[in-house]
């Protein structure tokens, strides 16, 4: 193939896994809209159905790149839980996205014990603190919430708010692994009270009527860096030329994805049963953040529910690799060191994503001055760890 | 619980949705000598079953979400007696690729030397192979038995609106394929939707 722009005769082959989720938005569009074409890449994209799958495709280099749960790209270089592949994320899919969504029962619970507006995440998590102390005096079992894996977004966010309240996710709580898409029906048949997630799947359960949503995750960290675009650090020090162009074509599909105008085209092109496989209009409220809340038909917006392209989300910020990395030493994953600290922040490589998309804009007005915004707790410093989680007295011993 | 680093019987579980090769693979590894298998189609309540068979080897095919609930075995839980870790290692990759190229992935107990379980996951990728060559040899029946259909009610179509015997009909589904160079299921199949779009 002959592109205009780049003059290359020839395409390259690429082979690139995703999970059916709607922070694949940006690597959907520049594929199915052509923007890699364009750069004269070849893709094919691979529906996985887990992340261990993903991890390992990419691993072993049956996959070129792949969407990929941030903390895994970490975790993945860091040798935690598995062999020691590294990894780089030149590209940032999404920031946020997910939300906390719980029985109806267990809404109600929270409401009857919360001191003030439950939609405040402060109010929630001392209202959670509340009904697992009473569940404790009554002999019940714990409650339990399901999240998608152990180096996920969502157990370091569910962490993160509940320890806030004083519940301690490993004592006092079941935190279980689900594979996304059996998420509702766990909460249908009652196997998990509560569980955080991605999209579609909370407005899915919404939807049946079993379920509210709690929380959007932007509510308790402003900004999370959820999913990346990642490859092996060998693959791209042998390609680099080939990982400019993939860069372009996604910083291209990030902007197009952003433009209101392309939304609806956006949304029926994930639609399609071999991407994301669910109505063009769930996909839209993901993008649009507007999400119907409550089985009343409530609905919650936020300009910050899913980022895929604005306020400078897709350009990879090593502060966001530092939190993560800070999670997994607070939840005893990962031992304390400078050397795994370093590991982590050179993992997320805006270098690479600023020679191919140009220098990052300012700093957004309403944008964290921390790169986090927490919900509560002192602002987030990549330099000192260690003294950011002191004041936590709800964590892990080092490993 | 057996103490992995001894002779005694691997216990082995095997988690398949598929009942077929479910069973392909436990009769494989019953004809290499392993006695002590487990098996599970369905993966409600996952870790606590683990828990209560207390495997030696955990055998998962890739098409499995599930996989994702095994990796949170490895992490310091109260939920987790046992770590179990993958069997991967920077020496091992080649087996690791032909399992996941055959859409098959192992864990094993922590300490369990590899040389004791290398026969079970080269079972393993050979009887998932097994299980590929029998799928493809099925459809590739039931692809026969549809177009022996579709040319059966070709023949009759043209016996009726043509006159013809079976053999006459027959005939000339084969000259009309040979002359426009495709198949013949493929002229008796145009025929039949033809002759459906006609009719309705």
């Amino acid at each position: 193939m002959t592109t205009a722009k780049t003059g290359r005769n020839t395409s390259t082959p690429l082979r690139i896994g995703f999970i059916p989720l709607a922070d694949a938005t940006a690597l959907i569009v520049a594929v199915d809209k052509g923007f890699a074409a364009e750069e004269g890449l070849d893709v094919e994209l691979v529906r996985e159905v887990s992340w261990s799958n993903v991890r390992d495709r990419l691993n072993i280099g049956q996959f070129d790149a792949a969407h990929l749960l941030a903390p895994v790209a970490i975790a993945s270089s860091l040798g935690l839980g598995h062999v020691r592949v590294p990894i780089l994320a030149p590209f940032n899919l999404g920031l946020n996205g997910n939300a906390i969504t719980v029985t109806n029962a267990l809404h109600q619970a929270l409401k009857s014990e919360a001191d003030g507006d439950i939609t405040d995440p402060k109010v929630s998590a001392a209202a959670l603190a509340r009904v697992v102390a009473a569940r404790k005096r009554a002999g019940l079992q714990p409650l339990t919430f399901g999240m998608t894996f152990p180096y996920s977004t969502h157990n370091y966010q569910l962490r993160f708010w509940m320890a806030s309240g004083g519940v301690d996710p490993d004592e006092d709580i079941r935190l279980v692994v689900l594979p996304p898409p059996f998420m509702v029906e766990s909460i249908a048949n009652g196997h998990v009270d509560a569980f955080c997630v991605g999209a579609p799947w909370n407005s899915v359960a919404v939807d049946l009527g079993i379920a509210h949503i709690l929380h959007f995750v932007s509510e308790i960290l402003q900004r999370a860096a959820e999913k990346v675009l990642a490859v092996r650090s060998d693959w791209a020090s042998k390609n680099p030329e080939v990982l400019m162009r993939l860069i372009r074509a996604h910083g291209r599909a990030a902007e197009f994805v952003e433009a209101i105008d392309n939304r609806e085209e956006v949304c029926r092109i994930l639609s399609a049963p071999n991407r994301i496989g669910v109505t063009a209009e769930v996909i839209r409220r993901t993008l649009d953040g507007r999400l119907k809340v409550a089985p009343d038909g409530t609905f919650r917006s936020s300009d910050r529910y899913l980022l895929v392209g604005r306020k400078g989300a897709a350009r990879p910020d090593p502060v966001q690799a530092a939190w993560l990395y800070a999670q997994m030493v607070r939840w005893g994953q990962a031992p304390m060191s400078d050397e795994l600290l370093k590991t982590s922040l050179a993992v997320f490589r805006p270098d690479l994503y600023d020679e191919v998309l140009g220098p990052p804009a300012p700093r957004a007005p309403g944008e964290p001055a921390d790169g986090v915004g927490a919900f509560v707790g002192p602002a987030f410093s990549a330099n000192d760890i260690v003294a950011h989680l002191a004041p936590w007295s709800i964590r892990r011993s080092q490993s | 619980m057996s103490n992995p680093t001894s002779d005694a019987p691997l216990k082995i579980l095997v988690i398949d949705e598929n009942p077929i090769r479910r069973a392909i693979l436990e009769a494989g590894l019953r004809d290499g000598g392993f006695e002590n298998i487990t098996l599970l189609g369905n993966t409600t309540g996952l870790l606590d079953r683990i828990y209560s068979v207390d495997p030696d080897v955990i055998i998962i095919d890739l098409q499995n979400p599930s996989r994702d609930v095994l990796e949170q075995m490895f992490q310091v839980s109260r939920i987790v007696r046992r770590p179990i870790a993958m069997f991967v290692d920077q020496s091992d990759r080649d087996t690791i690729a032909a399992a996941m190229e055959a859409g098959v992935s192992a864990y094993i107990v922590d300490g369990l030397k590899q040389e004791r379980v290398r026969a079970i996951l080269d079972m393993t990728i050979s009887r998932f192979g097994v299980f590929d060559r029998l799928r493809s040899e099925l459809e590739e029946t039931k692809s026969a038995l549809k177009e022996r259909k579709v040319i059966e009610k070709a023949k009759g179509i043209l016996m009726k609106s043509r006159g013809l015997d079976e053999e006459a009909a027959y005939g000339l589904l084969r000259k009309t394929a040979m002359s426009k160079g495709r198949r013949i299921a493929d002229v008796a199949e145009s025929l039949v939707s033809t002759f459906d779009l006609l009719r309705d």
